[in-house]
């Protein structure tokens, strides 16, 4: 099995998932779709330092993709705990309705 | 066309269509488990770049950890199927414009230096290095980046202590 896929190839597949994510966070109203846009477009990011790691020859790409991995997850515990005490106090999490703090 | 090519492409569709039924499906939890297939094929992704622990570090903590605690939150609050949201009626044109700008800006920018990128990446040397290449990772992790790799275990300790007092419930409030 020959490794004959170009880099671009993978940069442009990280790019679509990306623009996938981010229109994602765009449309939707429901927070906890607009969590798992975020985390599609953290993991295009990943892929495109795996590719580049790949292509230079370097593991500096790998190592810091293991990283983003780790901060991906505090956030997503975090972003979840918020999105239940919101759920708590107001019994519905559509983010129109966070407008609390709108001056 | 060769076999790996082949593979490429039917992951990529998968891939893409999955990342498509995350961005459409009105039920939460089908959002979500269309959001483990994208995981699952991107750590195929990672295997064909030669890299066997992330792949597999991205099938146990990311559609193994994050989507169960996503799942177990859904579930939680019972939010699967909400009712419609009011929609401005100008948003998703605006969005959808707004992303496809977005999509060409990063791939002229990749593609103005194709000379760079264009090159076929090298024989992985799958299978042969594989203990090599986890050994040098870890060689990596524990000696160049140690402090990093410190840091990251206090940041998950914050994220932990954080997450319980958030969700503490104050002493005599109805929950």
């Amino acid at each position: 099995m020959a490794g004959t896929i170009p880099l671009s190839y993978y940069l442009a597949i990280s790019a679509v998932l990306f623009t996938m994510g981010s229109l994602g966070v765009l449309v939707r109203r429901n927070p906890l779709i607009i969590f798992m846009s975020v985390e599609l477009m953290l993991n295009s990011a990943n892929l495109a330092f795996v590719a580049f790691a790949r292509s230079f020859n370097v593991l500096t790409g790998q190592i810091f993709v293991f990283f983003v991995m780790t901060v991906a997850a505090a956030e997503v515990a975090v972003g979840l705990a918020l999105i239940v005490i919101i759920f708590r106090n107001k019994h519905s999490i559509d983010v129109d309705l966070m407008s609390n703090l709108k001056g | 066309m060769n076999l790996t090519l082949i593979l490429f492409i039917i992951l990529a569709t998968v891939a893409v269509v999955s990342a498509i039924g995350l961005l459409v499906s009105r039920n939460t939890v089908y959002a979500a488990l269309f959001l483990v297939i994208n995981y699952a094929s991107v750590a195929v992704f990672y295997l064909l770049l030669g890299a066997p622990f992330i792949a597999l570090v991205q099938v146990t903590v990311y559609a193994g950890a994050i989507m169960v605690l996503f799942l177990f939150v859904i579930m939680l609050l019972g939010a699967d199927k909400l009712p419609k949201a009011t929609v401005l009626p100008w948003q998703r044109p605006v969005a959808i414009g707004l992303a496809a700008l977005l999509l060409v800006e990063g791939v002229f920018l990749f593609f103005q230096r194709l000379k760079t990128i264009s090159t076929p990446l090298a024989n992985p040397d799958a299978a042969v290095n594989t203990t090599e290449s986890l050994r040098t990772l870890g060689m990596a992790l524990f000696n160049q980046y140690l402090l990093p790799f410190e840091v990251t275990s206090i940041l998950l300790l914050v994220a932990m202590v954080g997450v319980i007092v958030l969700t503490k419930k104050e002493k005599g409030e109805q929950g």
